[in-house]
């Protein structure tokens, strides 16, 4: 374009020129459509596939989709999810503050204690907790070095395969939550804390009322994260025989060899769960966002993203060239 | 003039690793009295305003402010370190003025006047923002009340920052460049609130290259360079006839 363009511009614009209007050329974007096309077309196989392969058994999907079991097995999903989550945030956010804390034994053991969870694998976390009895056979309740006891139990009845589940995930969901906690305390201005400070705050203060609410903006969106991940990742309390939604899921299988149907029941009930925490997020979001939005800018759902403006950037570049 | 000395500073050194900022600083700021600290930038004047609400810790001398040492509590001839709340509470009568402004931006005007007076000294929500309308109305900015800092231009934010610094009722204003991060045409509204507040008989010190706002507002000015008070006393004598040659070559050159 620019090539061609010079020979045909004079320094000076004449008047006669400038009465002419000139004729402009879009740039046609070819190569999107064939893209395009491509895309639609294996979608649609899929989508064809899927409706017409008689081995998906659709009709049992129905049969189980709202089933007694699945149904209890999703609400177990979500108490785990939420109960793990809890866990999670909490002693996330107090180990990320004695992570930072002057104190070089509480940062020191909040460390230890992220590396350690961050460093074995969940599922490993899982049954151990499951095992504790074979370790600690009484949990006691007492003076420690020889004092008076006040209570004793057996390990097995206070650790329940559902007590297992929850600290195991949220136990390991700490360590990540920890390190997401602290990243949005750093991203706060210093300044914040001065400001807070010369008022008179307390460090407990400023950190409740002006750095944590800042550092929100940068915690939900990867905490949403989590907790999506969370949502999956209690699957893995089937190895405990809880019957949370995907054992429910087998338990039937097992007996009705209808694997792939069940699979997709599961499937579902995942989908619309994380569907629901998504828009939850949205709204969270939204909440601590308050002073930062720009007042042109509208509300923008998060799963309606923007295409990357970066790849219409290069190929309009390239046009040029 | 026999007015107590709110700020009394005694040889007062601070260093940050090998990095000596304040190399003794002598001063004395009376009740009501306006300072200007002025001088070449890394002379330490930021460093010693901190100082004076314990911002920084300072390594040697004694700096009295509100007739209490900065940090320490005197018991006989020894200085005990104060603990954290105790810091917090004699920060409290120190209002602060940052150069970046620093309001808090997920709270709106309002709520940056209130969450002072609210969380540190436990007065009444009401209370507090009948008296917040009051001091944006000192301010100039009366209608901004449910803005956000986001939405306010620099020299709004400056006065916002100003009339939050001023909820806590303090005994003492620091102001550390109010306006070096000012666009020139906000400056003079920023400088037009000082000035009423220092009308108004508020101890203030404020770090400034403000050269004009110093000679007509404060009652001392301060010149340092390089960790230590080179010259003071008030404009007529710094800024109009400096003795030394160091303040001279500075002042040939701001004004």
């Amino acid at each position: 374009m620019k090539m061609k363009m010079k020979p045909e511009s004079s320094p000076v614009p004449t008047s006669s020129q400038a009465s002419e209007p000139l004729d402009l050329v879009p740039v046609r974007h070819w190569e999107r459509w064939v893209a395009a096309f491509v895309v639609v077309l294996a979608v649609a196989l899929a989508i064809g596939q899927l409706a017409t392969n008689p081995r998906f058994q659709f009709g049992v999907v129905g049969q189980y989709l709202f089933s007694s079991p699945i149904i209890t097995g999703v609400g177990l999903t979500l108490e785990l999810t939420f109960g793990a989550m809890v866990i999670g945030v909490v002693l996330g956010t107090l180990l990320a503050v004695a992570r930072m804390s002057p104190n070089p034994i509480l940062s020191g053991i909040s460390a230890v204690y992220i590396w350690f969870f961050r460093g074995t694998p969940v599922l490993v976390q899982l049954i151990f907790w499951y095992n504790l009895a074979a370790i600690f056979p009484h949990i006691t309740l007492g003076v420690p070095f020889g004092g008076p006891h006040f209570a004793s139990m057996q390990a097995n009845s206070l650790v329940t395969p559902l007590a297992a589940g929850l600290l195991g995930l949220g136990l390991n969901e700490a360590a990540y939550m920890a390190e997401i906690v602290r990243a949005g305390i750093v991203s706060v201005d210093h300044g914040q804390t001065e400001a807070a400070q010369s008022l008179g705050m307390s460090r407990a203060q400023t950190l409740r009322k002006v750095v944590l609410p800042q550092a929100m903006r940068v915690i939900i969106p990867p905490t949403g994260n989590e907790t999506i991940s969370m949502l999956k990742n209690t699957s893995l309390v089937s190895v405990l025989a809880i019957a949370e939604l995907l054992y429910s899921a087998e338990i039937i299988y097992t007996r009705t060899y209808q694997t792939i149907p069940l699979l997709i029941v599961a499937s579902i009930w995942y989908l619309a769960m994380t569907t629901v925490l998504s828009i939850g997020q949205y709204f969270i979001e939204r909440k601590f966002g308050r002073g930062y939005r720009r007042e042109s800018s509208g509300p923008r759902m998060p799963w309606t993203r923007r295409p990357a403006p970066a790849l219409s950037g290069t190929a309009e570049l390239a046009e040029v060239k | 003039m026999t007015s107590k000395v709110v700020v009394s500073a005694r040889q007062v050194q601070k260093h940050f690793g090998a990095n000596v900022v304040l190399r003794g600083i002598d001063l004395d700021v009376s009740d009501g009295e306006v300072l200007c600290l002025v001088g070449p930038s890394g002379s330490g004047k930021t460093s010693f305003l901190r100082c004076i609400n314990h911002l920084e810790k300072i390594d040697a001398g004694e700096l009295i402010v509100n007739g209490h040492h900065v940090g320490y509590r005197r018991h006989g001839n020894k200085l005990h370190e104060l603990r954290e709340k105790e810091i917090a509470r004699a920060r409290a009568d120190i209002g602060m003025v940052f150069q970046s402004f620093n309001l808090f931006p997920h709270m709106t005007v309002m709520e940056n006047i209130t969450a002072g007076p609210v969380t540190v000294k436990n007065e009444r929500l009401a209370e507090v923002k009948q008296r917040g309308h009051e001091l944006l109305a000192r301010v100039g900015l009366a209608d901004r009340a449910g803005a956000y800092p986001a939405q306010l231009s620099g020299g709004q934010k400056q006065r916002i920052a100003i009339a939050r610094a001023l909820a806590m009722r303090p005994t003492l204003m620091l102001f550390d460049e109010p306006t070096s991060a000012l666009d020139p045409e906000m400056v003079g509204e920023v400088l037009a609130v000082m000035k009423d507040l220092a009308r108004d008989g508020m101890t203030m010190v404020v770090v400034t290259h403000e050269m004009g706002f110093a000679r007509e507002v404060a009652d001392q000015i301060v010149f340092m360079d390089g960790g230590v008070v080179v010259e003071s006393g008030p404009p007529t004598a710094v800024l109009a006839n400096p003795q030394h040659d160091r303040t001279k070559a500075f002042l040939a050159k701001v004004l």
